[in-house]
């Protein structure tokens, strides 16, 4: 974990709701894809959690969608302006377990750490596939950013305004041979995807936090490996340990 | 040169501040991110008999200068605190250690305080009385006088160091369980615990928390916790650890005004981790502002 000032370059909107912010400053903290950042916002007692869509060099992508205060406050930041973050919290993906045609399954606000990981996959000289799963055609995002990683990316839509209709588990019937599952999303779809996959893999979970980086025992959860802190020794667990 | 240290009951720390228990892990962890020899000394997490998982998640809702908390009392137990977390923190950290117990009867705190009481390592032992009484329907060991002053008697029969015990916010009169702990024995005062809060997520309707409510705190309990101090300062003799809403020098030097020798840091760790070492690096600035030499001259000066 390292403290940074970043500095905000851009911000932009994706979706109705969601955004892109790129931030530039320190980033070796982070080690691994996966990982989150905790940030500090004006007003607001506690950071709010985003996990690392990309990081390269010096600069810091992130995908954040607006729910209340604090994505609110973060959606009116403008390219100049310094926020105080935590960086390289949590376990991340490891990337050794993938075999070499490892699928990522991202759904919603879970699709932008499968960004990074698919980079890191790629660089590895594996075969990733993508599944991107939204509830509708406007909601849509980074399609074509994976696409440009050259991989295989399937949509699927809850509405079938777009790509494959139903649920990312639907999208997975299409999906020929895999040898790792990658996966990040609302809970549901997690336990969906785990009863789908007939491989091992890692689920990245969330949990409210008071600190993110281990010292208040806020978002434990228990494993078959034992209690765990969501930000600590995880977010990201193997499918083995999981208790839903 | 300013003179930060402080004395409690004959243990050196050589500054006030002390993380408080629950908002710093066993310590060790902290030491990643900076050196935690700068620190007066630690308060680590409360710990019980057996080792609990605590309440179920969500456990933090966010306020206005605060948060809830309803972590539950998380920890392995007496047992692995003893053998496995204590020692991995002396690893890396010399300064005084404080041991927080909890229980849910007075055998459990007698249990616990007596395994406590032999280890070398540990300084200090801070009794947390905001726990559920299982043999009197849950109400808190600290809500009523007569059982705060029968923890503590229970718990000096068996203990040789220094107790503190360490009193909830949530009561009529903070004066007389403070009073009571005095008449029991204790060496000294920790005030205060987290004030009980709620919150209700407005798209669900429904309270934040799993278990609804919880404990309020943070920078916004810092008068609260101030007149506390206070008032228990002018009633009892026993030094006190000022805790609540501490987040700068300047708190420091307020609250130990009002009377604590020493100041504990809780809620401020979880969002600046470098808090405490923040806070003493300040501390020789904000003296000189105020032109004080020596911490130990302003404890309960505003009372003069
Ligand atoms: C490890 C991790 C990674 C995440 N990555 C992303 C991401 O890449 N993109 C993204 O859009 N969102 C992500 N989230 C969810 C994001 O943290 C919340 O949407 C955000 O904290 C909401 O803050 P707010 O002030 O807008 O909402 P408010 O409801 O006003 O927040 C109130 C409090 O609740 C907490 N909270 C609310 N919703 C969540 C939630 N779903 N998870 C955890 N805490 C919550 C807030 O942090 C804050 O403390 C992630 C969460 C975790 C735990
Ligand atoms: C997440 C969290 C966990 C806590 N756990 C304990 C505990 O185990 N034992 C204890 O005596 N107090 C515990 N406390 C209370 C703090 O030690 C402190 O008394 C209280 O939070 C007030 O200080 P603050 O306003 O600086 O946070 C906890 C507080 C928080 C926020
Ligand atoms: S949020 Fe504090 S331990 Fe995970």
């Amino acid at each position: 974990m390292k403290q940074s000032y970043l500095i905000v370059s851009t911000n932009e909107k994706l979706t109705d709701n969601v955004y892109k912010m790129t931030l530039t400053g320190d980033m070796s903290g982070i080690e691994r894809p996966g990982q989150f950042v905790n940030i500090l916002l004006d007003g607001l007692f506690l950071r709010r959690p985003i996990s690392v869509c990309d990081v390269e060099g010096n600069t810091l992508t992130i995908i954040y969608k607006v729910v209340g205060k604090g994505t609110e406050k973060l959606s009116k930041m403008k390219g100049g302006e310094i926020l105080d973050i935590l960086t390289g919290l949590g376990n991340g993906y490891f990337t050794d377990l993938s075999g070499d045609k490892p699928l990522l399954i991202g759904g919603g606000v879970g699709v932008p750490p499968m960004y990074k990981l698919c980079k890191c996959l790629i660089d590895e000289g594996k075969t990733p596939t993508v599944i991107l799963g939204f509830n509708t055609s406007k909601e849509i995002f980074y399609e074509n950013e994976f696409k440009a990683l050259g991989v295989n990316v399937l949509v699927s839509t809850v509405d079938g305004s777009y790509g494959i209709k139903g649920f990312v588990t639907d999208a997975l019937r299409e999906v020929g041979e895999y040898t790792y599952v990658y996966t990040c999303g609302p809970e549901p779809m997690l336990k969906a995807v785990y009863n789908a996959i007939s491989t091992s893999g890692q689920f990245s979970f969330e949990e409210r936090m008071g600190c993110g980086f281990g010292a208040c025992m806020g978002c434990s959860c228990k494993t078959k490996y034992g209690n765990k802190r969501i930000c600590k020794d995880g977010p990201v667990l193997v499918k083995e340990e999981i208790i839903w | 040169m300013v003179n930060t240290s402080v004395s409690l009951c004959g243990v050196t720390l050589k500054n006030p501040v002390v993380p408080a228990s629950g908002t710093f892990g066993f310590g060790y962890e902290f030491n990643d991110i900076y050196d935690i020899n700068v620190l007066g000394a630690i308060s680590i997490k409360g710990t019980t008999k057996e080792p609990r998982f605590g309440n179920p998640t969500p456990r933090i809702a966010e306020c206005t200068s605060g948060l809830i908390n309803s972590i539950g009392l998380q920890n392995p137990g007496i047992d692995a605190v003893i053998e496995r977390e204590i020692p991995r923190l002396r690893e890396v950290y010399k300064n005084p250690i404080i041991s927080n117990i909890s229980g849910f009867s007075i055998d459990e705190y007698v249990e616990c305080c007596e395994k406590i009481d032999a280890v070398d390592d540990v300084d200090i032992i801070e009794v947390n009385i905001s726990c559920p009484n299982v043999h009197n329907g849950g109400m808190s060991f600290g809500t009523l006088p007569e059982n705060a002053e029968a923890v503590t008697r229970a718990v000096k029969k068996v203990t040789t160091k220094p107790v503190f015990i360490k009193l909830t916010p949530n009561v009529t009169d903070i004066v007389s369980i403070a009073k009571a702990c005095e008449q029991g024995g204790a060496d000294g005062i920790s005030l205060i615990n987290t004030s009980q809060g709620l919150r209700i997520d407005l798209n669900k309707r429904k309270p934040i928390i799993a278990n609804k409510i919880g404990g309020f705190s943070g920078r916004a309990i810092f008068p609260i916790a101030m007149k506390m101090v206070w008032q228990v300062y002018e009633a009892v003799k026993l030094p006190i650890m000022g805790i609540g809403g501490v987040a700068s020098a300047e708190d420091v030097i307020e609250m130990m005004m009002a009377g604590a020798t020493a100041v504990q840091v809780g809620a401020e760790n979880l969002v600046n981790p470098y808090a405490c070492n923040d806070i003493i690096n300040d501390l020789p600035r904000v003296m000189e502002k105020y032109k004080i030499n020596d911490l130990k001259e302003i404890i309960g000066e505003a009372h003069k």
